[in-house]
């Protein structure tokens, strides 16, 4: 049973070694939990107790350490399956990260399915990880790529959604933008989208970090993300989808431990989640995932939403008054999760985010992995801040100081 | 080497570039680009007996990317093209004057990139 926790950011930063680091002779003022989070010490050391005392290729072995890693991994399936209220542990495929979720996704269900001529009906925000797969998949069997567009606040236009939605066989769709934070409304596009027939694959690696997900509630067939953006580690990620899908689709990778029976010409599959994770697994990584699961858990994921809408709001209120500045995406923050793009008239993104490094504040500049949304926005890269539990509002106030210094400096 | 990335002369060269604009008698004109960072320089160079007559830039981007390309155009007017051809990054690196990070080398190496590309229509070599 994990003990609840209330969530306090000052408290929460404790439990983070690497925050208590300088960068340039600053304390580190960490603002790009969007690209990847930091790591509590509970799933540093719960990786390194693995290496040091149970470290064993799980499934298969009958000796007591490899039972030991195997329980321990299994176990981490398990919490994963109830973070996010999948029906079963067996809906949960471990994968590489979010991007690998997708490309599986493409590969097995993709190929077996999208006819040619059929659509596939994207968004204009999307990472290039929920873009370039399906144009891939679309050159291989001739299907045609759309897009939901988007208005000034950075909100996806729906108006047209039914019609849109004529023809299309999948619907791919991010649940929050990670360079404008725009926060999609899943569980009604799903159900416009089942509607007209199509599936929906939801790309959940700015989400399933930052606030509640009940894939169940939301009723999509596919939803990926990500270990290393939720306080695990690099290396683990999930793709859940409905059990009845994944028993239906082909396997995707071929090897080891996707199998039930191999002969020298054919072989049949292991049953889920096993068929879809060829190879000895990342242990340490899922063993990893667990503890940051079990870490999220204590403090309720709709107290790590709340926290993040006070810093978004507190954002968007002072960086609003910076002079030169244009803010992106939605300025309501029951719409915008913890992620905040701008630009600055006269300073390239790259050059504030070399001056602020100076302050030890990093931010990411760029284009996110969203050159079409660039495109969209008539940008060719933005400044991101983004938050997680560790950060406080005076770390806003450093970072709206950092940007009038770099302010001076281009003056 | 100053560890000032944006030290005076820098700045200077970036909210006052030299031989900004475009010569609408160039011999070559070519654009070079950072996809990644969205820098964009494009160079106008009029050929005169062997030597680089006169050249023009337009561009934008970050500091380091434009800066740089102002201080080349500087380092290249008048020289024999043949020289310009294999006009090595250290002497626009030294220019510069800087310690550029892994991270920001593409953009102060951009121009010169551009610049050898446009000479020998060829990529530019390897950094």
């Amino acid at each position: 049973m994990i003990q609840t926790r209330a969530l306090n950011a000052e408290a929460a930063r404790a439990d983070f070694p690497i925050l208590g680091r300088r960068v340039n002779g600053k304390p580190l003022i960490y603002l790009d939990s969007a690209a990847t989070s930091q790591k509590p010490a509970v799933v540093i050391d719960t990786m390194d107790d693995y290496y040091r005392r149970y470290n064993a290729n799980p499934h298969r072995g009958v000796y007591a350490i490899s039972e030991e890693a195997t329980a321990a991994y299994e176990s981490a399936r398990q919490r994963v399956a109830t973070f996010i209220n999948a029906a079963s542990p067996k809906e949960v495929i471990f994968t590489r990260n979010t991007t690998e979720a997708i490309n599986l996704v493409r590969y097995s269900w993709g190929r077996a399915n999208i006819r040619p001529g059929a659509r596939i009906l994207l968004t204009e925000m999307e990472h290039h990880s929920n873009l370039v797969p399906w144009q891939l998949l679309a050159q291989e069997v001739q299907a045609t790529l759309s897009f939901l567009r988007i208005d000034d606040d950075g909100l996806l236009e729906l108006e047209q959604l039914d019609r849109q939605l004529e023809g299309v066989q999948l619907l791919a769709i991010t649940h929050q933008s990670n360079t404008l934070g725009t926060i999609n409304p899943i569980k009604a596009v799903a159900e416009a989208a089942h509607r007209a027939g199509a599936l929906v694959l939801v790309d959940g690696a700015q989400t399933v970090p930052h606030m509640p997900v009940d894939v169940q509630d939301l009723g999509v067939d596919f939803y990926a993300f990500s270990g290393h953006k939720m306080c695990g580690p690099t290396g683990i990620g999930v793709l859940w989808a409905r059990r009845s899908l994944l028993e239906s689709m082909p396997p995707f990778r071929g090897g080891g431990d996707m199998i039930k029976r191999v002969r020298l010409n054919e072989a049949t599959w292991n049953d889920l989640p096993w068929k879809f994770e060829a190879g000895t697994p990342s242990v340490a990584e899922g063993i990893g995932l667990g503890a940051a699961v079990d870490y999220l858990t204590q403090f309720g994921m709709d107290r790590v939403r709340s926290h993040e809408q006070t810093l978004v709001d507190y954002a968007l209120e002072k960086l609003q008054e910076v002079p030169g500045i244009t803010l992106y995406g939605p300025r309501d923050s029951e719409l915008h999760g913890g992620a905040i793009s701008f630009t600055l008239a006269n300073i390239h993104p790259h050059d504030l985010a070399t001056l602020v490094d100076r302050e030890g504040i990093a931010v990411r500049a760029g284009h996110h992995c969203t050159q079409p949304l660039m495109d969209r926005l008539g940008v060719a890269a933005t400044t991101r801040a983004s938050f997680y539990i560790y950060n406080r509002v005076d770390e806003i106030d450093q970072l709206v100081s950092g940007i009038q210094k770099a302010q001076k400096v281009f003056a | 080497m100053s560890d000032d990335l944006y030290r005076e002369q820098i700045l200077e060269h970036y909210k006052n570039p030299h031989h900004f604009g475009e010569l609408p008698d160039a011999d070559i004109t070519q654009e070079g680009d950072n996809p990644l960072c969205g820098d964009v320089i494009t160079f106008y160079l009029k050929l005169d007996d062997g030597r680089l007559g006169d050249v023009r830039f337009r561009g934008r981007g970050c500091a380091i990317s434009q800066a740089s390309a102002s201080m080349l155009t500087d380092l290249i007017v008048g020289k024999p093209l043949q020289q310009l051809k294999t006009f090595p990054t250290k002497d626009l690196l030294d220019e510069l004057g800087i310690q550029i990070s892994p991270a920001r080398m593409k953009c102060a190496t951009l121009s010169v990139n551009t610049l050898r590309v446009a000479l020998n229509g060829d990529v530019p070599e390897e950094d």
